[in-house]
């Protein structure tokens, strides 16, 4: 029988503000500006500030290049979770089913995959199979080329021959939970969020979708919010410098309408 | 001392990360003669229901469970699996509260899963939602749902649909959401458990 539900009830899902931290060795790399920190470099302490600040979830994306790297890895994920009462994207370096197992076991939340996806894509049914789409985080940088959108690797260095709209849908298809979608054109300008293109991809996706690349002032974040309704935003510089304090850009949010926590 | 019920459901290093963190004393049930060391008992679980109900069953916990007059905690699957069935896998689970679990898919035209934070309102005064505002932001990460249910239902959400987003039956709790992950309201939320006796 079928139970008798209450249609329709919209709730309140707010949209998520995301810090990333780029971390290596242990490490966070880039400079930050925050006044209260003791150790600007340690990646726990920043991320329990960003929590303390109103912060919905933290990716931290490791470029420690050594063979060291899973295990220091390991140990930032562990030290994380030991201390942060929020979710926790990781991603850098993440090639095989085995990478992922030991991070979920250190207490990720979500493992990000970027470059392995592209040469391997079995990875993600793989991925999605053994730990539950909702660990799955496709992370694609994508950038504009005669017209078209194309999926790039090597942080944008790299072009390939996929078109960003038809790998995001096959990396849906096959299991991703989540999209995170980096404007290669966008990041680092501070001009913006790619609304337009975020948007027309938004419209055919049936997981969230995590907007990165652009930001430099508030108005960004509404912008991207009420133009592309994608369900979460990401910055890294903006954040890390003080440029953008996160309470009073979920206060601007909240005033132009946005459901923010 | 609390029980967290070990059965291989998943990734508990979060949740036994915040009760180090609350001062949660707590230790490990592998089988049901453990079940008598604890005050209280955590069910955790993330995944596939039905694959959750398998572990259960092969743990030999399956059978104890129901019996259980002292608090009983379930963590997102771990709360499904008290419910009578779910739409995953066509499973029939512990039957302890009668509700269902189902689909959100087939019922809503949202993104799925539910993935993020999402306001909860508790209601029927369950002592675990205690100092808890009414409308406060939990994290959820879901693509089955609880039905709601007035007599049950100690908590509910909407997502294109009400669902219960905590359930109290008797000494039989239920939470959809983490709250290991819930930042502090999810950590009073464990620490009400914590207390419960």
């Amino acid at each position: 029988m079928e139970p008798e539900i209450a249609y329709p009830f919209l709730g309140m899902l707010a949209k998520r503000i995301i810090p990333c931290l780029d971390v290596k060795d242990g490490r966070t790399v880039k400079g930050v500006n925050f006044v209260d920190l003791r150790d600007a470099g340690d990646p726990v302490e920043l991320a329990w500030q960003y929590s303390r600040q109103g912060a919905d979830e933290l990716v931290f994306l490791d470029i420690t290049a050594t063979h060291e790297r899973r295990k220091t890895t390991v140990e930032l994920v562990k030290a994380v979770a030991r201390q942060i009462n929020i979710p926790f994207t990781i991603g850098g370096g993440i090639n095989e089913l085995e990478d992922a197992d030991v991070l979920l076991h250190a207490g990720a939340d979500k493992i990000s995959i970027n470059s392995a996806a592209v040469r391997n894509p079995a990875l993600i049914d793989q991925m999605a199979q053994a730990f539950g789409i909702q660990f799955v985080v496709v992370a694609v940088d994508t950038r504009h080329v005669d017209g078209r959108n194309y999926v790039h690797l090597n942080g944008g260095r790299l072009k390939t021959d996929m078109e960003t709209e038809d790998w995001i849908r096959e990396a849906e298809s096959r299991g991703a939970g989540e999209i995170l979608l980096t404007s290669m054109d966008h990041d680092g300008t501070k001009n913006g969020f790619d609304c337009d293109f975020l948007q027309q991809i938004n419209a055919t996706l049936s997981i969230p979708l995590i907007a990165s690349g652009g930001a430099g002032n508030k108005q960004h974040f509404v912008d991207v919010f009420q133009r592309s309704n994608v369900d979460a935003a990401l910055a890294a510089s903006v954040f890390h410098y003080g440029e953008i304090r996160i309470p009073e850009l979920k206060e601007e949010l909240r005033q132009q309408g946005i459901e923010v926590r | 001392m609390t029980g967290i019920v070990n059965y291989g459901a998943g990734n508990i290093f979060s949740l036994t990360a915040a009760l180090t963190r609350l001062g949660i004393a707590y230790g490990m049930v592998n089988n049901a003669a453990e079940l008598g060391a604890y005050d209280r008992i955590i069910i955790p679980g993330v995944g596939h229901a039905g694959a959750a109900m398998r572990k259960l069953r092969e743990s030999g916990l399956a059978d104890s469970i129901a019996s259980i007059t002292k608090p009983v905690l379930g963590i997102c699957v771990g709360m499904q699996l008290l419910t009578s069935y779910s739409e995953e896998g066509d499973s029939e689970l512990l039957g302890i509260v009668p509700l269902q679990t189902l689909h959100f898919e087939r019922r809503v035209t949202l993104k799925v899963p539910h993935m993020g934070w999402n306001k909860v309102y508790h209601q029927n005064n369950s002592p675990i939602f205690d100092n808890i505002e009414k409308d406060t932001y939990f994290y959820f990460v879901h693509s089955y749902f609880i039905e709601y249910n007035d007599t049950f239902t100690s908590a509910y959400t909407g997502y294109g649909l009400k669902f219960s987003a905590a359930m109290q039956d008797r000494n039989f709790y239920g939470v959809q959401f983490h709250p290991e992950k819930s930042g502090e309201a999810g950590e009073k939320l464990l620490l009400n458990f914590s207390k419960l006796y």
